[in-house]
């Protein structure tokens, strides 16, 4: 028996209006014009699918609730790393690492869906938690169809060895390589094949007869589903294929275009955990995930997703949106476009790998010291207790500051020093439990900052070593208020 | 109880490069140039120093490591030579260590150079540098000015003050400060600016806007310190001694604990309480005349006017706004131009405040030459982040008082 437990999310904050993508191309091609509709979820210069996939664990998991997670799964097509475990960097962050199993899961569209599968399959066997994450920023070639129809954001679920929240009634997986489109070693972008061909030979085929499988295999009726998740970007398809399928209309879910967009390989997920957001007791959640393939999972909700925490991150950070209408600004955080970053950008941001791991704890896990003597919290953790009247030796025990609310206690808006979004927002945040961290912010407003205004930490890009390929990460303040959606400050 | 460096160590001749973009100028040129004023002003030949001291901040930049590049550019005949860096404090720490060496009687003449040659960057501001390995992953991505300006966030927070008082006061000790250097030949800066053109120009780190903040130059500086016995068997007359020489370096209290709430140096507070100690100062108000403060910005000047007990505490703005700093005042603050004008080449700046209260103090500071005589001043020279840094203040004046 295994049944989701908890389940969080994240989008990121950035919403670019696809009005800004579509007039900026509209010189070459007009008929874009269609697709001006609403924003889509871009990641902030110093977010990844690491960093949001750290978010929506975060939303998952809740504090205190670590200790148990037997293996984590990261699933994304657009992972920062070929080589250097992306979900053991997630691990670290979450201060999982060196206890649970992580695996990548990759190569395909269908790799949130398949990591769920194989979850929950280790579930079955080990009897111990799961923790299944994706995220997806996919890299988009200016003007292309994609670039419009797809959004970056991460969904999380954790897994476990009893019913939970939602019970995993079924599951069925057909690999058949059907190549709508690839994205060969090494390449920036995706090769995309002709829409109607991938509608009527791809969609329209596979995704009924894996369906169709996996109804039989739980022997449950078709319109007795409540949620159907199935993430498609081309139109009628997903109707078309719940009207053949007698799956009622109703039970098609948001594909999030307005807000959000597709999220990849996430995307499935996404849609899963907002399906459960709104599910009751007993409702049937189809989840379809759809690339050189077909995975599909049946869960149905318990009693037990009345207490689950909701609405979960998904929800709400579609809710927290702001509006970027400057298409420049997402094609430089995106490194889409060359551009002058000035001599003190130019300074070697070379790691030092052996103290990178030395120090993973308070790198990656924002893991600081708490004095057994004297109680007092610092960071970072240090030989001899910051506390004057303290000063004891070896004192301190390992505490991390990730979760402690934080306040500004003095900051400044920072326009020489190299930033790729300036101002450079940061200051000294002190957290409420004590401590403090000279910090750089993200996500903040411009003339937004206030001494005294309370902040949340984020794990985020660092740098980035433009010249090694390597990404840096370390913990940032942000706003810690959920803020409407804002308008743009162009 | 030590008995401190009061008067035990005399100022035997300074010298000063000019400071600014020194397009034309190595290191070695600058060094040489302040140095041959301060031989000089000795009256002395280079084989009688005994040891010295050679502060740079940002070597990679110019001269490299070592205590060798003071050593060639002066052809040293083979004596003691000790590099030292302690952020933009440097120049302060060369001038301890060639003081303390010739106090203890480990030699009768020393010499201390700061120097620092930094417009070969190829863009302005300070050099962009590495923080140290394991600082460089987590520290924020602070600059000089943006860990700077957090002072006026949290000094108004603390005294409930509107942004715009506090800018007006910021403004008003750059005008101040521009005033000073027009008057000075050897300034960086030597032109006078309006409060308007302070309080419009360009941001920098909010609210420090360009005129809040000082320039990067070129420059070198130097004192050769021997016994007052010494001195005057050499043929000085009116003595100016060291009357204290303290140094209070930040343990990370500030960084991590939270009893200090960003709005005034830590550091310069006890090292100032102990330099009043050391001198003998009751009240700094009555007591001293002159102030050469670490202006690396405006607001740092500020908040040290009240750190340096000068000011009541909230009231360095009123102090400032009243005119009480400026070259007229009671107490005349960067009569020179202070980094903000005479220029900041950080080895040498410690030095260049001391070389200007020795020339006020001998009435040889020509067209800024202070009128009232002046007895005592003080130098406070400042390295690293509010949050965690580097103070030094000496206390100059004259033998005996």
């Amino acid at each position: 028996m295994v049944g989701i437990q908890k389940f969080g999310g994240y989008i990121p904050r950035l919403r670019l209006s696809r009005k800004a993508i579509v007039d900026a191309h509209a010189w070459a091609n007009p008929a874009l014009k269609a697709q001006a509709k609403s924003e889509r979820a871009i990641c902030n210069w110093d977010e990844d699918p690491v960093t949001m996939a750290v978010e929506a664990a975060r939303d998952c998991l809740g504090q205190n609730s670590r200790g148990d997670i037997a293996a984590l799964y990261f699933a994304s097509t657009s992972a920062p790393f070929d080589d250097r475990q992306n979900a053991g960097i997630i691990a670290e962050a979450l201060n999982v690492g060196g206890q649970a199993a992580a695996l990548d899961v990759s190569g395909s569209l269908r790799a949130g869906t398949s990591a769920l599968i194989a979850a929950a399959g280790a579930v079955a066997l080990d009897h111990k938690p799961a923790l299944v994450v994706s995220a997806e920023q996919r890299r988009t070639a200016a003007a292309s169809p994609l670039e419009l129809s797809s959004g970056d954001g991460s969904a999380a679920v954790l897994l476990g060895p009893d019913d939970g929240a939602a019970r995993l009634l079924a599951q069925h997986s057909a690999a058949v390589d059907f190549v709508d489109h690839y994205r060969g070693h090494g390449r920036e972008f995706d090769y995309v094949w002709e829409e109607r061909w991938i509608r009527d030979e791809g969609y329209l085929k596979i995704v009924p007869a894996a369906v169709k499988a996996l109804l039989e295999k739980a022997g449950v009726a078709p319109a007795a589903i409540k949620h159907f998740c199935f993430p498609c970007t081309l139109p009628r398809v997903a109707d078309t294929i719940a009207q053949r399928l007698g799956i009622p209309s109703t039970s098609l879910r948001d594909q999030l275009a307005a807000g959000c967009g597709d999220t990849g390989s996430s995307h499935a997920l996404v849609m899963l955990v907002h399906a459960l957001e709104d599910a009751a007791p007993g409702d049937l959640i189809l989840v379809v995930g759809f690339g050189q393939g077909c995975d599909v999972l049946l869960f149905q909700a318990t009693d037990a997703i009345r207490d689950h925490a909701r609405p979960s991150g998904i929800s709400r950070s579609l809710a927290r949106g702001k509006i970027e209408s400057n298409y420049q600004k997402y094609l430089a955080f995106n490194d889409l476009v060359k551009i002058e970053k000035g001599m003190r950008a130019e300074v070697d941001r070379q790691t030092p790998l052996s103290m990178l791991y030395r120090k993973r704890d308070m790198l990656l896990g924002l893991v600081g010291g708490r004095c057994r003597i004297c109680g007092t919290m610092q960071f970072p953790k240090s030989r001899i207790c910051v506390n004057p009247n303290c000063n004891a030796f070896h004192s301190q025990d390992d505490q991390s500051f990730a979760d402690f609310p934080a306040r500004v206690l003095s900051w400044s808006a920072d326009y020489l020093t190299y930033s790729p979004d300036p101002p450079a927002y940061y200051g000294m945040v002190q957290f409420d439990p004590g401590g403090r961290l000279m910090a750089d912010f993200t996500d903040v407003d411009r003339g937004a900052v206030e001494v005294g205004m309370d902040m949340r930490m984020v794990f985020r890009v660092k740098e980035r070593d433009a010249q090694r390929g390597f990404v840096r990460y370390f913990w940032k303040a942000a706003p810690a208020g959920a803020p409407a959606v804002a308008k743009s400050e162009a | 109880m030590a008995s401190g460096i009061r008067d035990k160590v005399a100022i035997q001749g300074m010298g000063c490069s000019r400071f600014g973009e020194r397009w034309d100028a190595d290191a070695e040129d600058l060094i040489v140039e302040a140095y041959e004023e301060a031989l000089g002003d000795a009256g002395i030949e280079t084989k009688q120093i005994e040891a010295a001291w050679f502060a740079t901040a940002i070597e990679e930049q110019h001269v490299g490591k070592s205590g060798v590049p003071l050593a060639v550019a002066l052809r040293l005949p083979y004596i003691p030579v000790t590099r030292v860096e302690n952020y933009c404090a440097s120049g302060s720490e060369a001038f301890r260590g060639a003081t303390y060496a010739v106090a203890s009687g480990a030699c009768d003449i020393a010499l201390a150079l700061g120097c620092e040659k930094l417009k070969d960057t190829g863009y302005g501001g300070l050099p962009q540098r590495s923080r140290g390995a394991l600082n460089s992953m987590y520290w924020a991505n602070v600059s000089a000015p943006g860990s700077f300006a957090q002072l006026a966030a949290a000094y108004r927070a603390k005294h409930g003050m509107e942004a715009g008082d506090l800018k007006r006061a910021m403004a008003h000790i750059s005008v101040k400060s521009h005033d000073n250097g027009s008057r000075n030949p050897k300034a960086h800066l030597k032109n006078k600016i309006s409060m308007e053109q302070v309080l419009n120009a360009a941001m920098v780190a909010e609210p420090l806007g360009l005129y809040d903040c000082c320039g990067v130059s070129d420059g070198a500086a130097c004192a050769i310190v021997t016994t007052p016995e010494i001195a005057r068997g050499l043929g000085k007359r009116d003595l100016i001694s060291v009357k204290a020489l303290q140094l209070a370096v930040s343990n990370g209290v500030e960084a991590q604990h939270n009893s200090w709430d960003g709005s005034y140096f830590a550091t310069t507070r006890i090292a100032a309480k102990r330099a009043y100690h050391e001198a003998g100062v009751d009240d700094p108000r009555k007591e001293i005349d002159l102030v050469e403060a670490h202006d690396c910005f405006s607001v740092t000047e500020l908040v040290t006017m009240e750190d340096l007990a000068i000011s009541p505490e909230g009231g360095a703005p009123r102090d400032v706004m009243d005119g009480f700093f400026d070259a007229e005042g009671t107490i005349p603050c960067q009569i020179d131009g202070g980094l903000k004008c005479f220029g900041h080449p950080i080895g040498a700046s410690g030095l260049r405040m001391i070389y200007e209260v020795y020339l006020q103090m001998q009435g040889r500071a020509g067209p800024r030459q202070r009128r009232k005589e002046a007895a005592r001043g003080l130098v406070h020279n400042l390295g690293g982040f509010p949050h965690q840094n580097v103070c030094s203040i000496a206390i100059v004046g004259r033998h005996g008082a």
